[in-house]
């Protein structure tokens, strides 16, 4: 026998630490639970009310024009799907490039300067105004003097977009380490040249990441659309001309309907809006990163 | 004056002359009285203790602290005669010609081939042959075009550090300048990747001016031909600590028999 052999002894004490982890891990789980819960019933009860409304016959729910008569039964919302569609685009054709380029001049020109600080500060300033107020901002400006339209809308939407654009921009230029740009400077590259080749497509996942949150955070409100777009019925491809109509505006009125034709239609609308910027935002996403891979 | 100047850099070819630079980060004077002359297809070292200023005015030469919020310079420095702060100077040109290895490596996230072509590009070298051609030419400078030749579609942040490092030299030499500034360029590398640098620099001397700052007194004593010495000094008024040029002088001779004593405390490592 060999005698004094003190058995190394490599398993986990049993300390207060460990006690403590334990309880953040569950109460992180618990979190997790409690922000998935809401989103898996949002999203049950779309399926539950609205799939019926929405695939019954299909595909009728999302060609057939909207019915005059919200009292009547049946499809569709055809209209408010291009109207949505519109709307969306030319807010993000307004907003988007107008947005990046005010988060270059923010971080790439205006660093510490006074004008930069006043920039920032009101598009902060203009993340706290209201989205209805928005909208009556666009029909004063816009509406009452040239009517309803698609365009009304976009530039409410813009308005809302552009604060959330610039903020995540800004952010992802933050984000592009500085030996990036010295390396640029140091083989003699300009400041505009380092920006366009170097800083943005360095910050080009996050930029686009942010531009499709602010775009779907857009294509659901509602507020701004309410006194700009109009409530058409019928196909409008038009982005100038004639009132038009929105998923979201179709949901308010309908929801608001107290018939239960118009209240299904709702459901059916939500639903359409659900996917239609689930579908967008993933076939973005796919094809931005084919692009930066290729 | 210019031309007077240029012959006279025939006889002596001094690339750099530098009298009594100055250099102001705000109100904070980071280094003073440095006046010392740099000279063509020589490796000179900037060697001293942290924050004696050696890569500020390392900074200097290609104009790199404009990029700086605050930064102000004083003094002279001149570039072939050239005053490189005279109000005709671009900086983007002055950096054309005078390239910069920073001390971690950073290259682009871009391709091997891109991070390469990017300073040609630049100058406006668009032709596909032409680029393919200064590829390889710089990557062969730079001692790495057997390892990358294969993959030079794929990122280089795939690379090593060592290679990466490598890269930022070819991708510095691609703009064929006259001069390489280094910034510890090995500080973030391990001593085989840190030789095969060395190596190249000495293969470099023959193309280039090199100006390298380290804080490895054998690396200055191994690859520089001149070294000057640089340390941090109280400023009883200010309270602050502010760099100053100790001496200069061939490698050989700093390293044996240096004429001020606090150079002598430095290499010997008595100090910093």
């Amino acid at each position: 026998m060999i005698g004094t052999v003190t058995a190394t002894d490599l398993r986990p004490r049993r300390s207060w630490r460990r006690v403590k982890s334990s309880i953040m891990t569950c109460l992180m789980g618990a979190a997790l639970v409690a922000i998935v819960i809401p989103l898996a019933a949002v999203l049950w009860a779309l399926f539950d009310k609205g799939a019926g409304v929405a695939f019954r016959s299909f595909p009728d729910f999302f060609t057939a024009e909207i019915p005059v008569v919200s009292r009547r039964a049946g499809p569709g919302m055809g209209p408010a799907i291009v109207g949505t569609l519109l709307v969306t685009t030319g807010a993000a054709l307004l907003a988007v490039p107008l947005g990046i380029l005010g988060a270059v001049y923010l971080h790439e020109y205006g660093r510490g300067s006074r004008f930069a600080g006043l920039v920032r500060f009101m598009a902060m300033v203009m993340t706290g105004v209201p989205s209805i107020v928005m909208g009556l901002f666009v029909y004063v400006i816009w509406t009452m003097r040239f009517g309803y339209s698609a365009f009304g809308g976009s530039l409410g939407l813009a308005c809302l977009m552009l604060p959330i654009v610039i903020g995540s921009t800004e952010q992802m230029l933050r984000l592009v380490p500085n030996p990036l740009r010295e390396a640029s400077y140091a083989l003699g590259a300009s400041k505009a040249r380092t920006i366009l080749t170097i800083v943005l497509p360095a910050a080009s996942p996050g930029i686009v990441s942010g531009c499709l949150l602010a775009i779907a955070r857009a294509a659901g409100e509602t507020a701004p659309l309410l006194f700009t777009v109009g409530a058409a019925s019928a196909y409008n491809p038009h982005l100038f001309e004639e009132a038009n109509t929105a998923l979201s505006a179709q949901i308010f009125g309908n929801a608001t309907a107290s018939f239960v034709a118009a209240q299904d239609r709702a459901w059916g609308a939500a639903l359409t809006l659900v996917m239609l910027t689930f579908v967008a935002t993933l076939a973005a996403r796919l094809l931005f990163s084919r692009k930066r891979s290729a | 004056m210019t031309h007077v100047e240029t012959f006279s850099e025939v006889l002596a070819p001094v690339v750099f002359d530098l009298s009594s630079l100055e250099v102001f980060y705000g109100s904070f004077r980071a280094v003073r009285d440095v006046t010392l002359q740099i000279r063509a297809h020589e490796i000179t070292a900037f060697i001293g203790p942290s924050g004696c200023g050696k890569t500020t005015v390392l900074r200097c030469l290609n104009r790199m602290n404009d990029l700086i919020a605050g930064a102000r310079v004083g003094g002279r420095v001149t570039y072939h005669g050239v005053d490189l702060y005279g109000t005709q100077v671009s900086a983007p040109e002055v950096r054309r010609r005078i390239g910069m290895v920073f001390q971690k490596p950073n290259p682009f996230p871009k391709s091997i081939y891109d991070n390469i072509a990017f300073g040609p590009r630049i100058n406006g070298i668009r032709d596909r042959v032409k680029l393919d051609e200064i590829v390889e030419k710089s990557l062969r400078a730079a001692a790495l075009w057997d390892e990358v030749k294969d993959r030079l579609r794929s990122s280089a942040l795939g690379m090593s550090g060592g290679q990466q490092q490598r890269l930022c030299i070819a991708r510095t030499i691609a703009i064929e300048p006259e001069v390489v500034l280094m910034d510890e360029p090995c500080s973030a590398l391990d001593p085989i990747a840190s030789a095969r640098i060395e190596e190249l620099m000495r293969e470099l001397k023959n193309r280039y001016t090199i100006v390298i700052v380290t804080h490895n007194m054998q690396q200055a004593a191994r690859v520089s031909d001149r070294t000057a010495f640089f340390t941090a000094e109280l400023d009883s008024q200010s309270d602050q600590r502010t760099g100053v040029l100790v001496e200069t002088g061939t490698t050989a001779k700093l390293f044996s028999n240096p004429r001020e004593e606090r150079t002598e405390n430095y290499i010997t490592g008595r100090f910093g």
